[in-house]
């Protein structure tokens, strides 16, 4: 794809087909991508932009899937485990509690956050915004969610706590009963969702909708 | 003007938040709001060396009592056997499954402490305005950006275990302060290197072959 540098002459107006690499402030032109391209900084090798193969709707029927896989996965228990004919198990919220209780309190705050309150609202703010975003509209409060969705950035794990399971089925089954329940099949359901979402440009959908005019 | 050129030398910026390219003079650097997001405008991040460098220097030194102390206490039938860091990836490779240990040794002590010398690193070459292997540079900042979070890990371990294992007398996990203090780290390390800025690698004096 055709990434020569723009001339210094640029005025405002011509702002809009211009990108900046965010990782080393270099200007480039921009150009047009088709389903599945992506652009890369010349210098740094910084992702520009990316063009997602799904469109609009198609990623609100995914994220009311994650909705449902998200509640399963947070409601029902995770793992069980046996000892002497004596069952345990334990959901994410038994898991907070648990912290919180055995004088970890700031690993509780932590799982908290990262596993269930940040995890929802980004599911809840992209339903949002990708609600209107099918008919090419900015949803109420467009702007404010828009950054704090970028601002959230890395600070949900739920694909951490996935492995962080594993390790410990494996550590737990040298000494106790081990038996799968329906909420680790939710979080490796949901696993699957965040890795499609993770290969989405979200900052498209500034261009992609347009302020109503009231 | 080299060949690409960069968004001061055309008096333009690009929104950190947003990405909007708007024209702007160094005179107005933090004073200016982005005219689509509403995020203030900075050609760097703010105070990005001071804040990098004291974040980092704080995660180091919660490092230390994170691998000293036990994370973990395992007691069964009056049985009483606390595990640190290293001790729980060596005990999981004897016993249980060595790729398994692998995984938790990257997670839990190879990542923090590539994120150490990589930050570390990016920030001393930086300074200097060096312009050896800057695309490299950039590409390590990426990857501590992308791996950062996954040394998560052994506390989720720490806190679903202790959440399972309560038979009682026959057998109890209980958090020891050793997880918190990784815990820290690994937050504290996660706002340093959210507050290093990428683009100072590429400031300072361009490379002939650039």
């Amino acid at each position: 794809m055709d990434l020569s540098p723009p001339d210094a002459t640029t005025d405002a107006t011509a702002a809009q087909s211009l990108l900046i690499c965010e990782h080393c402030d270099t200007v480039h032109r921009r150009c047009p991508l088709a389903k599945g391209e992506l652009a890369e900084c010349a210098r740094c090798g910084a992702v520009l932009e990316r063009c997602r193969g799904l469109g609009a709707n198609t990623l609100l029927a995914l994220i009311l899937t994650a909705l449902l896989v998200f509640a399963q996965a947070t409601l029902w228990p995770i793992v069980t485990l046996g000892l002497n004919g004596q069952h345990v198990d334990a959901t994410l919220w038994d898991v907070i509690h648990t912290m919180w209780t055995d004088h970890s309190q700031v690993v509780a705050v932590l799982a908290a956050l990262t596993l269930f309150v940040f995890p929802l609202c980004k599911i809840f703010m992209l339903g949002w915004l990708l609600l209107y975003a099918r008919s090419g509209r900015r949803a109420p409060g467009f702007r404010l969610l828009m950054v704090t969705l970028h601002r959230l950035g890395p600070w949900t794990m739920s694909e951490v706590f996935v492995l962080g399971a594993l390790v410990s089925i494996v550590k737990a089954h040298l000494y106790f009963d081990v038996q799968p329940d329906p909420g680790i099949y939710a979080y490796a359901a949901l696993m699957l969702l965040i890795t499609i979402f993770a290969g989405v440009d979200l900052t498209r959908l500034w261009d992609e909708t347009r302020e109503e005019s009231p | 003007m080299s060949a690409w050129p960069r968004a001061a030398e055309l008096g333009l910026i690009g929104c950190h938040v947003c990405g909007q390219v708007c024209g702007m003079t160094d005179a107005d650097d933090g004073t200016l709001a982005c005219p689509r997001c509403g995020s203030t405008l900075h050609r760097r991040k703010p105070a990005a060396y001071a804040r990098c460098w004291a974040l980092l220097i704080a995660a180091f030194l919660m490092y230390i009592p994170a691998n000293i102390l036990p994370i973990m206490r395992t007691a069964s039938l009056g049985d009483i056997d606390d595990n640190t860091i290293l001790s729980g990836v060596v005990e999981l490779w004897v016993k249980g499954s060595p790729g398994l240990a692998v995984i938790v040794f990257c997670a839990s002590i190879v990542v923090p402490m590539l994120k150490f010398l990589a930050l570390g690193t990016l920030l001393i070459s930086s300074r200097r305005g060096s312009s050896w292997a800057r695309r490299q540079r950039t590409q390590l900042y990426r990857l501590v950006e992308l791996i950062g979070y996954w040394s998560m890990l052994d506390v989720f371990v720490v806190a679903l275990l202790t959440a399972l294992v309560r038979f009682g007398y026959f057998s109890l996990v209980e958090p020891l302060p050793g997880v918190v203090f990784f815990g820290l780290t690994v937050v504290l390390t996660m706002f340093a290197s959210m507050c290093f800025d990428p683009r100072l690698i590429w400031d300072g004096k361009e490379d002939s072959d650039d």
